[in-house]
């Protein structure tokens, strides 16, 4: 008899094959992590009821199985392998096979030159992503396929990350997407992001099987599947059991089963891995930590004997409604905190007709909501006042401690600091696109693990080797947290270790402080996740200080909100009474707007029969006052426009494809020019879009680059399909030195990039790929090397003429910047004169890409300020000493455009940030040291192939809120 | 105590009385050139130290004073450098940090100036930092780059590249576990030895140790038989650092395999070669082609002594010339690609593929910005030119854990066991 174990991240499956190779026996469980438990119960039971006694044969595959079976001597087989070996046997004439599990994906071509694929460190779009995104939803699984069958409209979301998708899928489910719509979506952005990830520009065609729990459950994300490949793929039976399988065809050498149960109780018990010190020593040290806790509460009162004017407080958080109704003094009467369950209308209408019933004496007299749904909610209960959550948390922390001078604020899905600083917000830091470290990352786990988030909170708190987990992101601590149960950690360790990671992601990776003194001395801690003692203390612990932590912690933003709306009530409050909340009416419609590129996919609301109506998922204003959003005060909108002016001109010479990406933004007119003169009609790839991306998407090796980079592919694609003879995409070591810096590079993916492209994409043959090296920085010896160049690639180009056109070039590209420049002086004197804000909106050339910034120029200008870009400000600049080495031309304007700004009290900076920037790792913290030096808010969005504009909004809004102050 | 002098844009100086009273702490690479190194410093008259420490508090003291997503092996540097300031084994008044500059389009020129600020943010801003350059970035009055010292640094390389080479080719093969790891010892100590007496330096003794240091390591016993071939390339830093590759060399060497990293020869080849390539490329001054020239004349001498002296012993597989590598990616990718590993990472895939070692971990920090050029962006095109490569790109980051880096390379490791089965 084979026996064939394969113990993955979330399940364990056994297979025991008779001697003619059928199956005798097999199970699929799920281990939540009790690895060397499960596996001597499924053996035993196997030795028990199928092998009694007979020899047997084992093999031990699967990520978690990997470590047990070296330490325990047992054979192993790695699990791709193995499910190649299956196949081999089961289903001879299979082309493909797509392979979901908990956190791996893998793809395996098999005929036509063996490959095997396997996803990098990154699980997003895995059965462990789509568990979350149930939760998210307060799905199960089966219902989220039913639903998804429905679907109307696929919704684009992030097929990266989970993380990421999951801050697409929240702001979605807030704008009152339907349910139906978004399960459908989620499972195109898996499908979408397996072929992406792992095909890396081989087709997948012929005879495709689908393999592994999640295809083998979900049949809508099968139907995904099928749609993205144009395809009819297989799920064969014994799906989920590849891997076993094969495990058990593998086995060769005789196992005594009992010394192998031996060794793997023997192994479970050998605790080896990192730990710190026990959060609390003993049960006083405990007391003593609640007591002083319990100090901090806010003032009480009686809702059924309350008479006279009351203010009602909303938090509409991403996966929480927190609501409070205050009386005279912000005692605190009432409140709730309730899920959102993906929709918090139906929730603060039975609140409010709860209010009305229960308490008859009282009078709302204004009310104000703050939070994810805030504009939702306003709009469906026609509410007094919305509020930026900083404003709010900062207006509530200060009801307990007057002088506080910092917040830290951690909440389901997002964590929000800020320092204050003369009474106002000051330097905020939001955890960007990613949403690790927060309440529902504690809560995933808990409930992967089996309970309940409070409960699994508490088992922390005495665990004795707190587990040490480092501080990175969910998908990761997945697999980490698998690695400490292999080895022993219990699952109070884990519980520890997980809030520790909480607290240093908050503190090292969102607040980057070393120490208590940078945060300042009085901190006020709250958002749900402070409730949680063992978050509380190890906070305490790291930073060496105590701080205060509401007794409403949870409530903060809600609470803020009712005291901002005490502070600011007219008498009467505009909210919706109780015979209209009776016959309440919610309609949402989902369409697209249109209005421009952008064609964002927009959410409606309908409240009340019409009368009142919120549209979601708008960028602009567009959609909401049907008119364009001026472009007067927008550089962004100015430049682009200028750059889309370089049109096609027939020449003698045929046409040449630039690709509109990275450096070929900036560079448009100088090459423009230069081939134009040269007799060449220049075509430019079209405007970016999502279509644009996904056509390229298939041939990007490096998951992990910029998002700005990995549209290239799609530009590059698209000159292909228009059918031109030559591309002109060159390496470029240098750009232009502006004197600046030290150096003038370019980054490494903005030098190299188009031998990324030369290697992974296919083009006909008789199309030349011009990718040489260019140094355009060596005005005298450019025209000398471009002779040499592209008399490689065509005829009779004389160096004359090469010569007279790098002339007109290098004309054009100062003419076009004496343009920026006059446009941006101009723009800057109409907006002081119009005593509008101005923000430097700074980044790279190529986030003028509607595509890249998501329209994020249009939103600050509708929030009401004048948009510049940085290269209007670096010029007015002379170089001076920065703490860093300032080597990238790009990069140096921004250092520059912080300095000049320094001393304008009407000018702040917004520094965008592609998500994998390496190189602004180190950009932005000197931005920030510059702009700080002289008294500036510094505030940093980023960006990728999606961005939650949510959070976006937060940031500028607080920006705004600050200045106003 | 010497006096902490700063220069005009307030940079702290590395003096010439902390030459005297300072000991100068250097991070931990590859084992066996650093150690070479760190005594041609030291034989130049700086007190110097090789840091050796390492365990989780490295990273957690770098994820705590560095920007979390700067690449990991900034993270390790730098935590390496708190950890042992932190310590207590040093005296924090007569301590002094160095690091290395390449005066490249990476990063990783950044990194002594994070390293700054992290000493800042740590409150140990009165420890100066000398920078190791070539490219003239910062000057010392303390610290000075001869050419003398440059001598001995290329002998280090090559010693380095040569014991580094012997040993891997014959610990997997070994009889008695552990005489090729005390052979290196070995050599080490003799080495050192003769730089302290100003010896071991000249073309003469270099060829005359070479062919000793092969003759010792040929009598080690060897017990020859088929074993999957592996090479490693990469980030030069998680390359080379067991610190950085959660021990890549051992995890291969537990699985079986042997194992090839390609020296450290070519890549200071390149980087001078980068320079010529420049200016033929991108135009510019001939009389400084012709200083670049002459050094590299005189590391290509170098390497071909060290071929030379490998090839007196068959049994040994010599490395191949830097203009054969070089010609390998001739059409696959330019040599202007010079940022990090540039080209050059590429080259050395197809010198593996070429010399029997198919299987291939790429090495790289998680988000390296050259790799995603000449690491895993070139992994499609070595394939078309040579289908026998297997090559799996395996992320260094703090959170990466080992058995998911473990598992993708395990899975390369099957593959390559397939395929030497149905050879045998």
């Amino acid at each position: 008899m084979k026996i064939g174990l394969d113990v993955g991240s979330t399940t364990i499956k056994c297979v025991v094959l008779g001697d003619d190779n059928q199956i005798l026996y097999k199970s699929y469980e799920r281990h939540y992590s009790q690895i060397t438990e499960k596996m001597s119960e499924l053996l035993t039971k196997v030795q028990k009821e199928i092998v009694k006694g007979k020899h047997a044969l084992l093999t031990v595959s699967g990520s978690a199985g990997m470590g047990i079976s070296q330490t325990c001597n047992l054979p192993f087989i790695q699990e791709v392998y193995a499910t190649r070996v299956a196949t081999g046997k089961l289903i001879p004439d299979a082309d493909v096979i797509i392979e979901l599990g908990g956190e791996d994906a893998k793809i395996l071509f098999l005929s036509g030159g063996t490959e095997v694929r396997m996803n990098g460190t990154c699980a997003g779009g895995t059965g462990a992503f789509i568990d979350q995104m149930a939760t998210l939803l307060n799905l199960p699984l089966d219902e989220m396929d039913r639903l998804a069958e429905q679907y109307e409209k696929i919704y684009t979301i992030a097929s990266r990350c989970g993380v990421f998708a999951k801050s697409d899928v929240q702001p979605l489910l807030n704008q009152g997407a339907r349910k139906s719509d978004i399960s459908a979506s989620i499972f195109a952005a898996v499908a979408n992001q397996t072929i992406a990830g792992l095909a890396q520009g081989r087709k997948i065609a012929g005879k495709v099987i689908y393999l592994g729990g999640p295809l083998t459950f979900l049949s809508q994300l099968r139907e995904s599947f099928d749609q993205a490949l144009k395809t009819k793929g297989i799920c064969p039976e014994n799906s989920l059991y590849y891997v076993a399988v094969g495990a058990a065809l593998s086995s060769g050498i005789e196992t005594d089963l009992d010394t192998a149960l031996e060794s793997i109780k023997a192994y479970g018990t050998t605790a080896n891995f990192l730990s710190i010190a026990p959060l609390f020593k003993n049960q006083e040290e405990y007391d003593e930590f609640k007591h002083r806790h319990a100090q901090c509460r806010a003032p009480r009162g009686n809702a059924e004997t309350y008479t006279g004017d009351t203010y009602l407080g909303i938090d509409a958080g991403s996966t929480t409604v927190k609501a409070m109704l205050l009386g005279k003094d912000g005692e605190v009467l009432d409140s709730i905190y309730k899920g959102n369950s993906g929709n918090p209308v139906p929730i603060i209408r039975e609140y409010l007709l709860s209010l009305y019933k229960n308490y008859p004496k009282i009078h709302i007299a204004a009310g104000a909501v703050t939070g994810y749904g805030e504009e939702l909610l306003k709009n469906a209960f026609n509410i007094d006042f919305g509020i930026v959550e900083t404003v709010a948390h900062f207006t509530a922390a200060k009801c307990f401690l007057p002088d506080v001078d910092f917040v830290i604020d951690i909440g389901g899905q997002d964590m929000k600091c800020f320092k204050i600083c003369n009474g106002a917000v000051d330097n905020i830091f939001l955890n960007e696109a990613c949403s690790s470290g927060c309440g529902s990352f504690l809560q995933t786990f808990a409930n992967t693990l089996g309970y309940d988030i409070a409960d699994f909170a508490k088992l922390g708190l005495f665990a004795k080797h707190p587990v040490d987990l480092g501080s990175r992101c969910t998908v990761f601590m997945n697999s980490q947290v698998k690695q400490a149960q292999k080895d022993g950690a219990t699952t109070e360790d884990i519980s520890a270790g997980l809030s520790v990671s909480v607290v240093k992601n908050a503190i090292y990776k969102v607040i980057r402080a070393a120490s208590a003194e940078e945060l300042g001395r009085n901190i006020v801690v709250q958002g749900g996740t402070f409730l949680n003692d063992a978050v509380l203390r190890v906070f305490e612990n790291e930073l060496g200080v105590h701080v205060s932590r509401p007794d409403i912690s949870g409530l903060m933003g809600a609470y803020g909100a009712g005291i901002y709306a005490k502070n600011r009530s007219a008498g009467e409050s505009t909210i919706i009474k109780k015979d209209e909340l009776e016959n309440f009416q919610h309609e949402v419609k989902v369409t697209s707007c249109g209005r421009c590129s952008n064609n964002c996919r927009l959410t409606i609301n309908v409240f009340g029969g019409g009368s009142r109506r919120f549209i979601g998922g708008n960028r602009c204003e567009k959609p909401v006052t049907k008119r364009a959003s001026s472009d007067e005060l927008n550089m962004y909108a100015f430049k682009l426009r200028t750059l889309r002016s370089y049109q096609p001109v027939k020449g003698e010479r045929g046409k040449i494809g630039l690709p509109m990406g990275l450096n070929m933004y900036e560079l448009l007119p100088f090459w423009h020019t230069f081939f134009t003169q040269l007799g060449f009609e220049v075509v430019l790839s079209p405007l970016s879009s999502r279509e644009l991306y996904i056509e390229g998407q298939h041939t990007i090796p490096s998951d992990t680059v910029c998002f700005p980079a990995k549209l290239m592919h799609g530009h590059v694609q698209a000159l292909i399909d228009q059918g031109v003879q030559a591309i002109f995409y060159p390496c470029m070591s240098y750009n232009f030195d502006e004197g600046l810096g030290d150096n003038h590079y370019n980054c490494p993916v903005v030098a190299y990039y188009p031998e990324v492209i030369s290697a992974n994409m296919s083009a006909p043959d008789e199309l030349h790929f011009i990718h040489d090296y260019v140094g355009i920085h060596r005005k005298h010896d450019f025209p000398i090397k471009m002779h040499g160049i592209l008399a490689k690639y065509f005829d009779g180009i004389s160096f004359i003429e090469i010569k007279k056109a790098a002339k007109a070039a290098y004309k054009e590209y100062d003419r076009y910047f004496a343009r920026i420049h006059e446009k941006g002086d101009r723009m800057i004197a109409e907006a002081q004169k119009e005593h509008k804000p101005i923000i430097v909106l700074c980044g790279r050339p190529y986030h003028l890409d509607p595509e890249i910034n998501h329209g994020i120029d249009k939103l600050i200008v509708s929030l009401g300020a004048a948009v510049i870009s940085e290269d209007v400000l670096s010029c007015k600049v002379r170089r001076f000493p920065t703490a860093v080495l300032d080597q990238w031309t790009y990069h140096s304007r921004l250092y520059a455009a912080a300095k000049y700004i320094g001393n304008k009290p009407d000018m702040n900076l917004v520094q965008l940030v592609s998500f994998g920037c390496g190189v602004d790792a180190i950009t932005t913290d000197e931005v920030r040291r510059i702009l700080e030096e002289n008294g500036k808010i510094y505030t940093q969005i980023k960006i990728d192939e999606i961005t939650n504009l949510g959070a976006v909004k937060i940031r500028l809004r607080s920006l705004f809120a600050a200045l106003e102050n | 105590m010497a006096e902490l002098k700063f220069n005009k844009e307030g940079r702290l100086l590395f003096t010439k009385e902390m030459k005297k009273e300072y000991t100068i702490l250097c991070p931990m690479m590859a084992p066996i050139h650093f150690q070479l190194f760190v005594n041609v410093i030291k034989n130049c008259g700086y007190n110097v130290e090789l840091l050796t420490n390492d365990g989780p508090n490295v990273v957690q003291e770098g994820l705590k004073y560095v920007h979390n997503d700067t690449c990991y092996p900034a993270l390790l540097v730098i935590g390496q450098f708190i950890d042992a300031l932190h310590s207590g084994k040093y005296d924090l008044d007569r301590t002094a940090l160095m690091i290395t500059q390449t005066g490249g389009g990476c990063r990783a020129s950044n990194y002594i100036h994070l390293l700054r600020k992290a000493l800042k943010k740590a409150g140990l801003e009165k420890v100066p930092v000398v920078s190791l350059n070539m490219s003239g970035l910062e000057s010392n009055p303390g610290f000075h780059i001869t050419l003398p010292m440059i001598r001995k640094f290329i002998a280090a390389v090559v010693y380095g590249d040569a014991l580094m080479l012997l040993d891997n080719q014959i610990k997997a093969y070994e009889e008695v576990p552990g005489e090729s790891s005390r052979m290196v010892e070995k050599w080490i100590d003799a080495l050192t030895e003769q730089f302290n007496k100003g010896q071991g330096l000249s073309l003469k003794q270099q060829k005359e140790n070479l062919n000793r240091i092969v003759k010792d390591f040929a009598q080690i016993k060897m017990n020859k038989r088929p074993k999957i071939k592996v090479g490693i390339v990469g980030e030069i830093y998680v390359k080379y650092s067991a610190l950085g590759n959660n021990y890549l060399e051992n995890f291969l060497a537990e699985q079986d395999c042997e194992v090839n990293v390609p020296g450290i020869l070519n890549f200071a080849l390149f980087k001078v070669d980068n320079r010529l390539e420049d200016i033929k490329l991108y135009g510019g001054n001939s009389a400084k082609f012709v200083v670049v020239k002459a050094l590299m004349d005189y590391l290509l001498k170098m390497q071909n002594i060290l071929i030379r002296a490998v090839e007196t012993e068959p049994k040994f597989l010599a490395p191949v010339t830097y203009a054969h590598t070089k010609s390998l990616v001739k059409g696959v990718i330019g040599y202007g690609d010079k940022m990090g590993e540039g080209w050059l990472l590429t080259a050395e895939m197809l010198e593996l593929v070429e010399q029997g070692y198919e299987n291939i971990v790429c090495t790289q920090p998680f988000g390296c910005l050259p790799n995603h050029i000449c690491g895993k962006g070139m992994i499609h095109r070595i394939k078309a030119v040579d289908e026998r490569s297997n090559i799996v790109p395996i992320d260094y980051d703090p959170s990466a854990t080992r058995v998911n880096q473990e598992n993708r390379i395990k899975l390369m490791l099957a593959v390559a066991r397939e395929k030497l089965n149905q050879t045998e």
